[in-house]
Protein backbone atom coordinates (compact mmCIF):
# COMPACT_ATOMS: atom_id res chain seq x y z
CA UNK A 1 0.00 0.00 0.00
CA UNK A 2 2.83 2.37 0.95
CA UNK A 3 4.71 1.36 -2.17
CA UNK A 4 1.70 2.21 -4.35
CA UNK A 5 1.24 5.52 -2.51
CA UNK A 6 4.88 6.37 -3.16
CA UNK A 7 4.48 5.65 -6.87
CA UNK A 8 1.28 7.70 -6.92
CA UNK A 9 2.95 10.62 -5.16
CA UNK A 10 5.87 10.48 -7.59
CA UNK A 11 3.61 10.65 -10.64
CA UNK A 12 1.43 13.38 -9.14
CA UNK A 13 4.54 15.45 -8.40
CA UNK A 14 5.88 14.75 -11.90
CA UNK A 15 2.68 15.88 -13.62
CA UNK A 16 2.36 18.93 -11.35
CA UNK A 17 5.95 19.92 -12.19
CA UNK A 18 5.36 19.36 -15.92
CA UNK A 19 2.20 21.45 -15.81
CA UNK A 20 3.91 24.26 -13.93
CA UNK A 21 6.83 24.22 -16.37
CA UNK A 22 4.43 24.32 -19.34
CA UNK A 23 2.64 27.35 -17.88
CA UNK A 24 6.00 29.01 -17.20
CA UNK A 25 7.14 28.42 -20.80
CA UNK A 26 3.82 29.80 -22.08
CA UNK A 27 4.13 32.91 -19.92
CA UNK A 28 7.71 33.41 -21.11
CA UNK A 29 6.78 33.07 -24.80
CA UNK A 30 3.98 35.60 -24.28
CA UNK A 31 6.41 37.95 -22.52
CA UNK A 32 8.90 37.59 -25.40
CA UNK A 33 6.33 38.58 -27.99
CA UNK A 34 4.50 41.43 -26.23
CA UNK A 35 6.01 44.84 -25.47
CA UNK A 36 7.77 46.20 -23.55
CA UNK A 37 10.91 44.38 -24.69
CA UNK A 38 13.96 45.29 -22.61
CA UNK A 39 16.62 45.59 -25.32
CA UNK A 40 19.27 46.94 -22.94
CA UNK A 41 18.92 43.92 -20.64
CA UNK A 42 18.99 41.58 -23.66
CA UNK A 43 22.28 43.23 -24.68
CA UNK A 44 23.73 42.79 -21.19
CA UNK A 45 22.70 39.15 -21.16
CA UNK A 46 24.21 38.52 -24.62
CA UNK A 47 27.54 39.65 -23.20
CA UNK A 48 27.16 37.59 -20.02
CA UNK A 49 25.86 34.44 -21.72
CA UNK A 50 27.58 34.60 -25.10
CA UNK A 51 30.81 36.56 -24.79
CA UNK A 52 31.87 35.20 -21.42
CA UNK A 53 31.17 31.61 -22.51
CA UNK A 54 33.56 31.88 -25.46
CA UNK A 55 36.71 30.64 -23.65
CA UNK A 56 35.09 27.53 -22.20
CA UNK A 57 33.38 26.63 -25.48
CA UNK A 58 36.55 27.28 -27.50
CA UNK A 59 38.76 25.15 -25.25
CA UNK A 60 36.21 22.32 -25.09
CA UNK A 61 35.79 22.15 -28.86
CA UNK A 62 39.52 22.42 -29.57
CA UNK A 63 40.40 19.46 -27.36
CA UNK A 64 37.37 17.48 -28.53
CA UNK A 65 38.36 17.98 -32.18
CA UNK A 66 41.90 16.84 -31.37
CA UNK A 67 40.76 13.77 -29.42
CA UNK A 68 38.31 12.86 -32.17
CA UNK A 69 41.11 12.96 -34.76
CA UNK A 70 43.26 10.63 -32.61
CA UNK A 71 40.38 8.16 -32.09
CA UNK A 72 39.53 8.04 -35.81
CA UNK A 73 43.16 7.66 -36.77
CA UNK A 74 43.86 4.72 -34.44
CA UNK A 75 40.39 3.23 -34.63
CA UNK A 76 40.13 3.35 -38.44
CA UNK A 77 42.33 2.22 -41.23
CA UNK A 78 45.64 4.03 -40.62
CA UNK A 79 46.69 3.62 -44.25
CA UNK A 80 43.69 5.54 -45.57
CA UNK A 81 43.31 7.79 -42.53
CA UNK A 82 44.08 11.08 -44.23
CA UNK A 83 40.84 10.78 -46.15
CA UNK A 84 38.56 9.80 -43.29
CA UNK A 85 39.99 11.75 -40.34
CA UNK A 86 39.29 15.17 -41.85
CA UNK A 87 35.79 14.25 -43.01
CA UNK A 88 34.65 12.49 -39.84
CA UNK A 89 36.08 15.20 -37.58
CA UNK A 90 34.20 17.83 -39.60
CA UNK A 91 31.00 15.79 -39.63
CA UNK A 92 31.16 14.84 -35.94
CA UNK A 93 31.95 18.35 -34.78
CA UNK A 94 29.38 20.23 -36.86
CA UNK A 95 26.49 17.81 -36.52
CA UNK A 96 26.91 16.64 -32.92
CA UNK A 97 29.86 17.52 -30.77
CA UNK A 98 30.02 21.27 -31.42
CA UNK A 99 26.43 22.04 -30.45
CA UNK A 100 26.02 19.28 -27.83
CA UNK A 101 29.29 19.74 -25.93
CA UNK A 102 29.02 23.51 -26.30
CA UNK A 103 25.46 23.30 -25.00
CA UNK A 104 26.47 21.16 -22.03
CA UNK A 105 29.35 23.47 -21.12
CA UNK A 106 27.13 26.56 -21.38
CA UNK A 107 24.44 24.73 -19.38
CA UNK A 108 26.94 24.20 -16.57
CA UNK A 109 28.06 27.79 -16.62
CA UNK A 110 24.98 29.80 -17.55
CA UNK A 111 22.04 27.73 -16.26
CA UNK A 112 23.63 27.64 -12.82
CA UNK A 113 24.36 31.36 -12.83
CA UNK A 114 20.82 32.27 -13.93
CA UNK A 115 19.23 29.94 -11.35
CA UNK A 116 21.44 31.34 -8.57
CA UNK A 117 20.73 34.95 -9.52
CA UNK A 118 16.96 34.60 -9.94
CA UNK A 119 16.73 32.22 -6.98
CA UNK A 120 18.45 34.76 -4.74
CA UNK A 121 16.07 37.42 -6.04
CA UNK A 122 13.16 35.15 -5.15
CA UNK A 123 14.24 34.40 -1.57
CA UNK A 124 15.16 38.04 -0.89
CA UNK A 125 11.73 39.20 -2.16
CA UNK A 126 13.23 41.11 -5.09
CA UNK A 127 10.84 39.37 -7.50
CA UNK A 128 7.88 40.39 -5.31
CA UNK A 129 9.31 43.92 -5.29
CA UNK A 130 9.40 43.90 -9.11
CA UNK A 131 5.73 42.92 -9.21
CA UNK A 132 4.70 45.63 -6.74
CA UNK A 133 6.65 48.14 -8.86
CA UNK A 134 4.33 47.26 -11.77
CA UNK A 135 7.03 45.32 -13.64
CA UNK A 136 6.32 41.85 -14.99
CA UNK A 137 9.16 39.53 -13.83
CA UNK A 138 8.69 37.34 -16.90
CA UNK A 139 9.33 40.31 -19.17
CA UNK A 140 12.09 41.87 -17.09
CA UNK A 141 13.99 38.80 -15.88
CA UNK A 142 13.07 35.71 -17.87
CA UNK A 143 12.43 36.85 -21.46
CA UNK A 144 15.74 38.77 -21.90
CA UNK A 145 17.77 35.78 -20.68
CA UNK A 146 15.90 33.31 -22.91
CA UNK A 147 16.19 35.58 -25.97
CA UNK A 148 19.89 36.18 -25.32
CA UNK A 149 20.70 32.48 -24.84
CA UNK A 150 18.68 31.44 -27.91
CA UNK A 151 20.54 34.02 -30.04
CA UNK A 152 23.98 33.32 -28.58
CA UNK A 153 24.10 29.53 -28.71
CA UNK A 154 24.13 29.18 -32.55
CA UNK A 155 26.99 31.69 -32.70
CA UNK A 156 28.86 29.81 -29.98
CA UNK A 157 28.18 26.53 -31.83
CA UNK A 158 29.55 28.00 -35.06
CA UNK A 159 32.70 29.08 -33.24
CA UNK A 160 32.88 25.62 -31.63
CA UNK A 161 32.62 24.06 -35.12
CA UNK A 162 35.49 26.14 -36.48
CA UNK A 163 37.75 25.61 -33.46
CA UNK A 164 36.85 21.90 -33.18
CA UNK A 165 37.77 21.31 -36.83
CA UNK A 166 40.92 23.31 -36.23
CA UNK A 167 41.75 21.02 -33.27
CA UNK A 168 41.47 18.00 -35.54
CA UNK A 169 43.57 19.79 -38.15
CA UNK A 170 46.34 20.54 -35.63
CA UNK A 171 46.50 16.93 -34.42
CA UNK A 172 46.24 15.55 -37.97
CA UNK A 173 48.99 17.72 -39.40
CA UNK A 174 51.31 17.88 -36.39
CA UNK A 175 51.00 14.36 -34.93
CA UNK A 176 50.16 12.23 -37.96
CA UNK A 177 51.94 14.22 -40.65
CA UNK A 178 48.92 14.88 -42.85
CA UNK A 179 49.29 17.41 -45.62
CA UNK A 180 47.66 20.64 -44.44
CA UNK A 181 46.29 21.72 -47.82
CA UNK A 182 44.80 18.30 -48.55
CA UNK A 183 43.26 18.16 -45.05
CA UNK A 184 41.57 21.52 -45.53
CA UNK A 185 40.45 20.68 -49.06
CA UNK A 186 38.90 17.37 -47.95
CA UNK A 187 37.13 19.05 -45.06
CA UNK A 188 35.62 21.69 -47.36
CA UNK A 189 34.66 19.14 -49.99
CA UNK A 190 33.01 16.82 -47.51
CA UNK A 191 31.05 19.32 -45.44
CA UNK A 192 27.62 20.42 -46.64
CA UNK A 193 25.65 23.48 -45.60
CA UNK A 194 23.04 21.17 -44.04
CA UNK A 195 25.64 19.67 -41.70
CA UNK A 196 26.38 23.10 -40.27
CA UNK A 197 22.83 24.47 -40.21
CA UNK A 198 21.47 21.36 -38.48
CA UNK A 199 23.98 21.95 -35.70
CA UNK A 200 23.07 25.62 -35.45
CA UNK A 201 19.33 24.83 -35.24
CA UNK A 202 20.09 22.37 -32.45
CA UNK A 203 22.20 24.99 -30.67
CA UNK A 204 19.36 27.54 -30.74
CA UNK A 205 17.04 24.99 -29.11
CA UNK A 206 19.73 24.19 -26.53
CA UNK A 207 20.08 27.89 -25.76
CA UNK A 208 16.34 28.12 -25.13
CA UNK A 209 16.50 25.07 -22.85
CA UNK A 210 19.53 26.35 -20.91
CA UNK A 211 18.01 29.74 -20.09
CA UNK A 212 14.55 28.33 -19.47
CA UNK A 213 15.80 25.74 -16.96
CA UNK A 214 17.90 28.34 -15.17
CA UNK A 215 15.01 30.79 -14.95
CA UNK A 216 12.38 28.20 -14.04
CA UNK A 217 14.38 26.61 -11.22
CA UNK A 218 15.48 29.99 -9.88
CA UNK A 219 11.98 31.47 -10.09
CA UNK A 220 10.43 28.70 -8.00
CA UNK A 221 13.28 28.29 -5.53
CA UNK A 222 12.39 28.53 -1.86
CA UNK A 223 13.96 27.90 1.51
CA UNK A 224 16.84 30.37 1.66
CA UNK A 225 20.43 29.56 0.70
CA UNK A 226 19.80 25.81 0.65
CA UNK A 227 16.88 26.30 -1.71
CA UNK A 228 18.97 28.42 -4.06
CA UNK A 229 21.68 25.74 -4.03
CA UNK A 230 19.08 23.09 -4.87
CA UNK A 231 17.68 25.26 -7.67
CA UNK A 232 21.17 25.69 -9.14
CA UNK A 233 21.84 21.94 -9.14
CA UNK A 234 18.40 21.18 -10.60
CA UNK A 235 18.91 23.78 -13.32
CA UNK A 236 22.18 22.23 -14.51
CA UNK A 237 20.95 18.64 -14.27
CA UNK A 238 17.60 19.29 -15.99
CA UNK A 239 19.18 21.46 -18.70
CA UNK A 240 21.82 18.79 -19.43
CA UNK A 241 19.29 15.95 -19.62
CA UNK A 242 16.92 17.97 -21.78
CA UNK A 243 19.75 18.96 -24.12
CA UNK A 244 20.69 15.31 -24.66
CA UNK A 245 17.05 14.26 -25.09
CA UNK A 246 16.31 17.15 -27.46
CA UNK A 247 19.48 16.31 -29.41
CA UNK A 248 18.31 12.74 -29.94
CA UNK A 249 14.87 13.93 -30.98
CA UNK A 250 16.15 16.56 -33.39
CA UNK A 251 18.76 14.22 -34.87
CA UNK A 252 15.97 11.72 -35.57
CA UNK A 253 13.82 14.41 -37.17
CA UNK A 254 16.55 16.18 -39.15
CA UNK A 255 18.41 13.17 -40.50
CA UNK A 256 15.77 10.47 -40.84
CA UNK A 257 14.20 12.44 -43.68
CA UNK B 1 -13.89 58.98 5.93
CA UNK B 2 -14.08 56.59 2.97
CA UNK B 3 -12.76 53.06 3.14
CA UNK B 4 -9.56 52.67 1.11
CA UNK B 5 -8.85 48.98 1.73
CA UNK B 6 -11.46 46.46 2.84
CA UNK B 7 -10.82 42.81 3.62
CA UNK B 8 -13.84 40.63 4.13
CA UNK B 9 -13.76 36.99 5.24
CA UNK B 10 -10.36 36.35 3.58
CA UNK B 11 -9.20 32.75 3.72
CA UNK B 12 -5.91 31.29 2.55
CA UNK B 13 -4.54 27.79 3.06
CA UNK B 14 -1.29 26.12 2.05
CA UNK B 15 -2.05 22.41 1.79
CA UNK B 16 -3.61 21.34 5.08
CA UNK B 17 -2.47 24.50 6.90
CA UNK B 18 -5.08 27.25 7.22
CA UNK B 19 -3.08 30.48 7.45
CA UNK B 20 -5.87 33.03 7.04
CA UNK B 21 -9.21 31.95 8.51
CA UNK B 22 -11.63 34.76 7.75
CA UNK B 23 -9.80 38.07 8.05
CA UNK B 24 -12.04 41.15 8.27
CA UNK B 25 -10.37 44.56 8.31
CA UNK B 26 -11.07 48.04 6.99
CA UNK B 27 -8.53 50.80 6.44
CA UNK B 28 -9.87 54.31 5.96
CA UNK B 29 -8.35 56.85 3.60
CA UNK B 30 -5.36 58.57 5.20
CA UNK B 31 -5.34 56.18 8.13
CA UNK B 32 -2.24 54.42 9.45
CA UNK B 33 -3.18 50.88 10.43
CA UNK B 34 -0.70 48.57 12.12
CA UNK B 35 -1.33 44.83 12.14
CA UNK B 36 0.47 43.07 14.97
CA UNK B 37 0.79 39.39 15.61
CA UNK B 38 3.33 36.73 16.43
CA UNK B 39 5.45 34.82 13.97
CA UNK B 40 3.31 32.54 11.81
CA UNK B 41 0.07 34.37 12.59
CA UNK B 42 -0.51 35.14 8.88
CA UNK B 43 0.57 38.80 8.71
CA UNK B 44 2.79 38.43 5.64
CA UNK B 45 0.26 36.21 3.85
CA UNK B 46 -2.42 38.85 4.47
CA UNK B 47 -0.16 41.58 3.10
CA UNK B 48 0.82 39.54 0.05
CA UNK B 49 -2.86 38.79 -0.59
CA UNK B 50 -3.66 42.53 -0.61
CA UNK B 51 -0.71 43.15 -2.95
CA UNK B 52 -1.95 40.43 -5.30
CA UNK B 53 1.20 38.35 -4.82
CA UNK B 54 -0.96 35.56 -3.38
CA UNK B 55 -4.54 34.72 -4.33
CA UNK B 56 -6.92 34.11 -1.42
CA UNK B 57 -8.99 30.92 -1.48
CA UNK B 58 -12.11 32.78 -0.40
CA UNK B 59 -13.24 36.23 0.58
CA UNK B 60 -12.99 39.72 -0.80
CA UNK B 61 -10.25 42.35 -0.89
CA UNK B 62 -11.36 45.75 -2.18
CA UNK B 63 -9.09 48.71 -2.88
CA UNK B 64 -10.97 51.96 -3.56
CA UNK B 65 -14.11 49.85 -3.79
CA UNK B 66 -12.71 47.65 -6.58
CA UNK B 67 -12.59 43.93 -6.02
CA UNK B 68 -9.01 42.70 -6.51
CA UNK B 69 -9.42 38.98 -5.77
CA UNK B 70 -9.27 37.10 -9.04
CA UNK B 71 -8.21 40.22 -10.93
CA UNK B 72 -5.49 39.57 -13.55
CA UNK B 73 -2.17 41.34 -12.97
CA UNK B 74 -2.58 43.42 -16.13
CA UNK B 75 -6.04 44.57 -15.03
CA UNK B 76 -4.80 45.88 -11.69
CA UNK B 77 -1.98 47.98 -13.19
CA UNK B 78 -3.66 51.24 -12.16
CA UNK B 79 -4.12 49.92 -8.61
CA UNK B 80 -0.48 48.77 -8.44
CA UNK B 81 0.62 52.18 -9.64
CA UNK B 82 -0.83 53.85 -6.54
CA UNK B 83 0.85 51.39 -4.14
CA UNK B 84 4.28 51.65 -2.53
CA UNK B 85 5.84 48.84 -0.54
CA UNK B 86 8.74 48.62 1.90
CA UNK B 87 9.85 45.02 2.18
CA UNK B 88 11.27 43.54 5.36
CA UNK B 89 14.85 43.44 4.11
CA UNK B 90 14.47 46.27 1.64
CA UNK B 91 14.41 43.94 -1.40
CA UNK B 92 16.64 46.35 -3.29
CA UNK B 93 17.80 45.10 -6.69
CA UNK B 94 21.44 44.02 -6.30
CA UNK B 95 22.22 44.57 -9.96
CA UNK B 96 21.23 48.26 -9.93
CA UNK B 97 22.81 51.24 -8.17
CA UNK B 98 20.85 53.05 -5.47
CA UNK B 99 19.45 55.77 -7.77
CA UNK B 100 18.09 53.23 -10.26
CA UNK B 101 16.49 51.33 -7.40
CA UNK B 102 14.79 54.44 -6.06
CA UNK B 103 13.60 55.64 -9.47
CA UNK B 104 12.87 52.12 -10.78
CA UNK B 105 9.15 52.61 -11.35
CA UNK B 106 9.62 55.98 -13.04
CA UNK B 107 12.31 54.59 -15.38
CA UNK B 108 10.57 51.31 -16.26
CA UNK B 109 6.94 52.36 -16.36
CA UNK B 110 6.93 56.07 -17.10
CA UNK B 111 9.97 56.02 -19.41
CA UNK B 112 11.66 58.79 -17.42
CA UNK B 113 15.08 59.80 -18.76
CA UNK B 114 18.20 59.24 -16.66
CA UNK B 115 18.73 62.88 -15.69
CA UNK B 116 15.20 63.31 -14.36
CA UNK B 117 15.36 59.88 -12.70
CA UNK B 118 18.54 60.86 -10.82
CA UNK B 119 16.85 64.09 -9.68
CA UNK B 120 13.84 62.09 -8.53
CA UNK B 121 16.14 59.74 -6.59
CA UNK B 122 17.94 62.69 -4.98
CA UNK B 123 14.60 64.14 -3.81
CA UNK B 124 13.34 60.80 -2.48
CA UNK B 125 16.62 60.12 -0.66
CA UNK B 126 16.46 63.60 0.85
CA UNK B 127 13.03 62.76 2.28
CA UNK B 128 14.58 59.84 4.15
CA UNK B 129 17.52 62.00 5.23
CA UNK B 130 20.10 60.44 2.92
CA UNK B 131 22.49 62.42 0.76
CA UNK B 132 23.28 62.23 -2.98
CA UNK B 133 26.65 60.58 -2.25
CA UNK B 134 24.74 57.27 -2.07
CA UNK B 135 23.33 57.51 -5.59
CA UNK B 136 25.92 55.39 -7.37
CA UNK B 137 26.55 52.89 -4.60
CA UNK B 138 25.52 49.27 -4.90
CA UNK B 139 22.86 48.08 -2.40
CA UNK B 140 25.38 45.48 -1.21
CA UNK B 141 27.57 48.25 0.22
CA UNK B 142 24.80 49.75 2.39
CA UNK B 143 24.28 49.12 6.11
CA UNK B 144 21.01 47.61 7.39
CA UNK B 145 19.58 50.99 8.36
CA UNK B 146 20.53 52.57 5.04
CA UNK B 147 19.03 49.60 3.23
CA UNK B 148 15.69 50.26 4.94
CA UNK B 149 15.87 53.97 4.23
CA UNK B 150 16.65 53.44 0.54
CA UNK B 151 13.77 50.94 0.45
CA UNK B 152 11.55 53.60 2.02
CA UNK B 153 12.76 56.15 -0.53
CA UNK B 154 11.81 53.72 -3.33
CA UNK B 155 8.39 53.15 -1.73
CA UNK B 156 7.58 56.87 -1.58
CA UNK B 157 9.37 58.03 -4.76
CA UNK B 158 6.28 57.68 -6.94
CA UNK B 159 4.11 59.46 -4.32
CA UNK B 160 1.73 56.52 -3.85
CA UNK B 161 -1.69 56.79 -2.24
CA UNK B 162 -1.20 53.55 -0.30
CA UNK B 163 2.03 52.39 1.33
CA UNK B 164 2.63 48.99 2.93
CA UNK B 165 5.41 48.38 5.42
CA UNK B 166 6.52 44.83 6.16
CA UNK B 167 8.36 44.69 9.49
CA UNK B 168 10.05 48.07 8.88
CA UNK B 169 12.18 48.01 12.03
CA UNK B 170 13.08 44.34 12.33
CA UNK B 171 16.81 43.82 12.84
CA UNK B 172 17.58 47.48 13.57
CA UNK B 173 19.09 48.96 16.71
CA UNK B 174 16.79 51.07 18.96
CA UNK B 175 18.08 54.39 17.61
CA UNK B 176 17.67 53.37 13.97
CA UNK B 177 14.24 51.95 14.86
CA UNK B 178 13.22 55.38 16.13
CA UNK B 179 14.68 57.05 13.03
CA UNK B 180 12.71 54.74 10.71
CA UNK B 181 9.49 55.19 12.71
CA UNK B 182 9.79 58.97 12.49
CA UNK B 183 10.63 58.84 8.80
CA UNK B 184 7.58 56.69 8.15
CA UNK B 185 5.37 59.07 10.14
CA UNK B 186 6.80 62.17 8.41
CA UNK B 187 6.70 60.75 4.89
CA UNK B 188 3.17 59.47 5.33
CA UNK B 189 1.95 62.80 6.71
CA UNK B 190 3.65 64.69 3.90
CA UNK B 191 2.12 62.44 1.23
CA UNK B 192 -1.24 62.08 2.96
CA UNK B 193 -1.03 58.37 2.18
CA UNK B 194 -3.02 55.49 3.59
CA UNK B 195 -0.68 52.98 5.20
CA UNK B 196 -0.71 49.45 6.51
CA UNK B 197 2.21 48.21 8.55
CA UNK B 198 2.76 44.70 9.81
CA UNK B 199 5.08 44.34 12.75
CA UNK B 200 5.58 42.81 16.16
CA UNK B 201 7.53 45.82 17.39
CA UNK B 202 5.37 47.70 19.91
CA UNK B 203 7.61 50.80 19.67
CA UNK B 204 6.58 51.08 16.02
CA UNK B 205 2.94 50.57 16.91
CA UNK B 206 2.97 53.44 19.40
CA UNK B 207 4.91 55.67 17.01
CA UNK B 208 2.97 55.22 13.78
CA UNK B 209 -0.45 53.65 14.39
CA UNK B 210 -3.83 55.39 14.21
CA UNK B 211 -5.47 52.01 14.48
CA UNK B 212 -4.07 48.64 15.55
CA UNK B 213 -5.32 45.16 14.72
CA UNK B 214 -4.15 41.94 16.36
CA UNK B 215 -3.93 38.95 14.04
CA UNK B 216 -3.89 35.59 15.75
CA UNK B 217 -4.19 32.20 14.05
CA UNK B 218 -5.37 33.79 10.85
CA UNK B 219 -8.10 35.99 12.32
CA UNK B 220 -8.26 39.58 13.51
CA UNK B 221 -9.18 39.04 17.15
CA UNK B 222 -8.93 42.67 18.30
CA UNK B 223 -8.84 46.07 16.62
CA UNK B 224 -9.03 49.60 17.89
CA UNK B 225 -7.28 52.94 18.32
CA UNK B 226 -3.87 53.32 19.95
CA UNK B 227 -5.57 54.73 23.08
CA UNK B 228 -7.90 51.73 23.22
CA UNK B 229 -4.88 49.47 22.81
CA UNK B 230 -3.28 50.78 25.99
CA UNK B 231 -6.56 50.69 27.93
CA UNK B 232 -7.71 47.26 26.75
CA UNK B 233 -8.00 44.34 29.17
CA UNK B 234 -8.10 41.81 26.34
CA UNK B 235 -5.90 38.92 27.57
CA UNK B 236 -4.49 38.13 24.11
CA UNK B 237 -3.65 41.78 23.47
CA UNK B 238 -2.16 42.26 26.91
CA UNK B 239 0.03 39.21 26.54
CA UNK B 240 1.26 40.39 23.18
CA UNK B 241 1.92 44.07 23.92
CA UNK B 242 3.60 43.26 27.21
CA UNK B 243 5.63 40.44 25.70
CA UNK B 244 4.55 37.84 28.27
CA UNK B 245 5.57 34.23 27.86
CA UNK B 246 2.45 33.02 29.66
CA UNK B 247 -1.09 33.69 28.51
CA UNK B 248 -3.69 32.51 26.02
CA UNK B 249 -1.47 32.91 22.94
CA UNK B 250 0.04 29.64 21.78
CA UNK B 251 3.70 30.00 20.88
CA UNK B 252 5.01 27.90 17.99
CA UNK B 253 2.12 25.46 18.31
CA UNK B 254 2.67 24.98 22.03
CA UNK B 255 0.26 26.55 24.52
CA UNK B 256 2.33 27.97 27.36
CA UNK B 257 -0.61 28.67 29.59
CA UNK B 258 -4.36 28.51 29.30
CA UNK B 259 -5.65 31.72 30.72
CA UNK B 260 -9.01 31.31 32.45
CA UNK B 261 -10.58 34.18 30.53
CA UNK B 262 -9.43 32.99 27.09
CA UNK B 263 -12.98 31.93 26.27
CA UNK B 264 -14.11 35.54 26.58
CA UNK B 265 -12.56 36.35 23.18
Amino acid sequence: MNFLATIGEFFLAFFAQTGRLSVFVGQTLAAMLRPPIYFRIIGQQIIRIGYFSLPVVALTSFFTGGALAIQIYYGGNQFNSEAIVSSIVALGITRELGPVLGGLMVAGRVSAAIAAEIGTMRVTEQIDALTTLSTNPHKYLVAPRVIAATLCMPILALIADIIGIFGGFVVGTQSFGFNAAIYVQRTINFLTVDDVTSGLIKAAVFGFIIAMMGCYNGYYSKGGAQGVGRATTNAVVSASILILAANYLMTSLLFSS
Amino acid sequence: MTVKIALSDVHKSFGPKDVLRGVNLEVETGQSVVVIGGSGSGKSVMLKSILGLLTPDNGSIKIDGRETVGMARNSRADIDHQIGMLFQNGALFDSLPVWKNVAFRAIQNDGMNETDARDLAVDALKQVELGPELLDLSPASLSGGMHKRVGLARAIASKPEIIFFDEPTTGLDPIMTDVINHLIRDCVQELGATTMTITHDMTSVRAIADKTALLYKGEIIWQGSTEALEASDDPFLNQFINGLAHGPIEVEGQQLDTAPNAEAI
